[in-house]
């Protein structure tokens, strides 16, 4: 590792480098669910069986995507994200 | 330096036995030895040559290792070229800095060597001692001092980014905390790295002079700032200062850093125009580095156990020098016990600023009168003795009291005078109004503030009849738990 591709914690360190990953919804009741389409080829097909599945257990859904998985999500796609729903799945697979 | 990009040489390039010669065309001795490089090569031990700025250079030399990284001249501890070492067994046993006829002969056995050249020339500075080098090569190539634990960041991140995300930032920008950072700021302290300076509330967190450094970086502080931060921190940590308690309330109160003596000149602090606003780096830096270690050291942050209602943008950091161009004013730290000309900090749990207007009073008595009127109405009119103070004393203001031989003592005197008022206008419901002292006291007649509670500095700029107040916590009222404290800057 380069000297330079590392920081000083200015911490007491009294809390792990890797930091805890925020906790899942314990109950999906009256949340608003996102799907998130990172734009591999068959990633609809998975989350339009899940928006299926949600939306027959009464659960708000919304779509996101991104135009190709070849670059990350802008800031916007992302905010809009945070702003619309309570959790979000997003869809890996090919 | 070499940029990073270039193959670094290793110090196993150093020779096990014989010659290493260390040289930069940027250097007239270097230049003038420059004819011998082949004739050593060719008659005396095995010669390595480094350059340390051209690969070219010398002339005439079929095998020149490239040492433009420097970390064989950082390794065989090179402050002088040209500098021969003689290798034996893998260990250094002579070394010639500069040009020395008789050296250079004895240590290649050349008897006739640079027979044409002077018998002494001095050598030029080594490229890896030029300011601020030795810190990139110590962290690259030698052991760092540090203990801090090391967060890593891939090499396209933001590292500005990456302190946002990990929380260590008061809302600005902060300086990322490198290794080569770290260990400037270090320098401008004689105290180790691992002496523990105090434990840091709220979490009571050890905090050594590496972690003041590390904060000191963030803050944008520079090196020589160093041992201020380190002073100021010490005086908020001592009990008086009740930093935890300035952290935890409610009230808008911090650190408020004030320096006196000659530090302040050295790091170019200001105490003139502007003096408690923007643009001056030590001002602006010294008590957000404070802040800072409250935060990521302490774990005092906004929200958790920092509860203030509102908050203030001093709680960013307000630190100023105090002008102690005019010797007929005592500066306070003076005030304070300290001895003239020593420099030290003064810490006040307080915010502000608040402005002070008086363009019209033109004798001390009258200017004493309008000021104890602006103090009385500090955080209400119908509360007193339940906070300190500090007047920011403007010169031209200041110029009214000088005019009639008044000195830091009477000016205080007076000012307390002024803010005296009658119980039955402060007590509770008086003027109709809820908020007041208990009704008991309607008999009385009492100032603002308790005996000790209110303060002067001299600064700003020399226009303006503008004064300043700071208005100091509410916990004030505790008049013996709760005090400024005044700390020497050490080295």
């Amino acid at each position: 590792m380069h000297a330079d591709n590392w920081l000083r914690d200015p911490t007491a360190e009294r809390q792990p480098l890797k930091r805890p990953r925020v906790q899942p919804p314990t109950r999906l009741e009256g949340l608003t669910i996102g799907l998130f389409d990172i734009g591999k080829t068959r990633t609809p097909e998975f989350l339009d069986r899940l928006e299926t599945q949600l939306q027959a257990r009464g659960l708000k859904t919304r779509r996101y995507g991104k135009p190709t998985n070849a670059k990350v999500a802008t800031p916007q796609i992302v905010q809009q994200v945070v702003d619309e729903v309570d959790a979000v799945v997003i869809g890996l697979s090919d | 330096m070499a940029s990073s990009n270039e193959e670094p040489t290793t110090a196993s390039s150093l020779p096990a036995d014989g010659l290493a010669l260390f040289l930069k065309r940027d250097c007239p001795t270097c230049l003038l030895i420059e004819p011998l490089a082949a004739t050593i090569a060719g008659t005396a031990a095995p010669l390595h040559v480094y350059s340390q700025d051209d690969p070219g250079f010398p002339s005439g030399m079929s095998q020149v290792v490239d040492d433009r990284a420097l970390a064989v001249s950082f390794m065989a501890q090179i402050e002088i070229v040209p500098t021969l070492i003689r290798y034996a067994g893998g260990k250094e046993v002579d070394r010639a800095v500069g040009w020395a006829r008789d050296e250079w002969r004895r240590m290649t056995g050349i008897p006739t060597l640079g027979a044409d050249l002077p018998a002494f020339q001095p050598g030029c500075g080594s490229k890896s001692h030029e300011p601020g080098v030795q810190e990139h090569l110590q962290a690259r190539y030698g052991s760092t001092p540090l203990a801090s634990r090391k967060v890593a960041f891939g090499g396209y991140d933001d590292d500005i980014e990456l302190c946002f995300e990990r929380g260590w930032s008061d809302g600005l920008p902060v300086v990322p905390p490198t290794d080569v950072r770290v260990m400037r700021m270090l320098e401008g302290t004689r105290r180790k790295p691992d002496e523990i300076v105090g434990d840091i509330p709220p979490n009571l967190a050890p905090c050594t002079v590496e972690k003041v450094a590390i904060n000191a970086v963030m803050a944008g502080c520079k090196p020589e700032y160093l041992p201020v931060v380190l002073a100021a921190l010490e005086a908020a940590l001592e009990p008086v200062f009740t930093l935890h308690g300035v952290l935890a309330t409610t009230y808008f109160s911090a650190p408020v850093i004030i320096v006196n003596g000659p530090i302040a000149r050295r790091l170019g602090m200001n105490c003139g125009v502007n003096a408690l606003g923007q643009g001056n780096r030590a001002n602006s830096t010294i008590c957000r580095a404070l802040n800072l270690i409250v935060r990521n050291v302490g774990g005092g942050r906004p929200g958790e156990v920092d509860r203030s209602t509102l908050g203030a943008p001093s709680k960013i950091g307000l630190c100023f020098a105090e002008d102690e161009s005019d010797p007929q004013w005592q500066p306070l730290s003076v005030a304070r016990g300290f001895a003239p000309g020593e420099s030290t900090v003064t810490l006040f749990q307080g915010h502000g600023p608040e402005a002070f207007v008086d363009q019209k009073s033109r004798t001390a008595d009258e200017l004493a009168r309008s000021f104890g009127r602006s103090l009385c109405n500090l955080g209400h009119p119908k509360l007193v003795q339940s906070a300190r103070a500090v007047v920011v004393l403007s010169p031209e203001h200041h110029a009214i009291f000088k005019q009639a031989g008044w000195d830091r003592a009477r000016i205080t005197e007076a000012m307390m005078v002024a803010t005296m008022r009658p119980g039955t206008d402060l007590v509770v419901g008086a003027d109709g109004i809820g908020e007041g002292i208990a009704s008991n006291r309607a008999h009385e007649a009492i100032p603002k503030f308790f005996e000790g509670g209110l303060e002067l500095v001299r600064a700003g700029g020399p226009a303006g009849l503008f004064s300043a107040i700071l208005p100091g916590w509410l916990a004030g009222r505790n008049r013996d738990e709760l005090q400024l404290v005044t700390k020497p800057v050490g080295d």
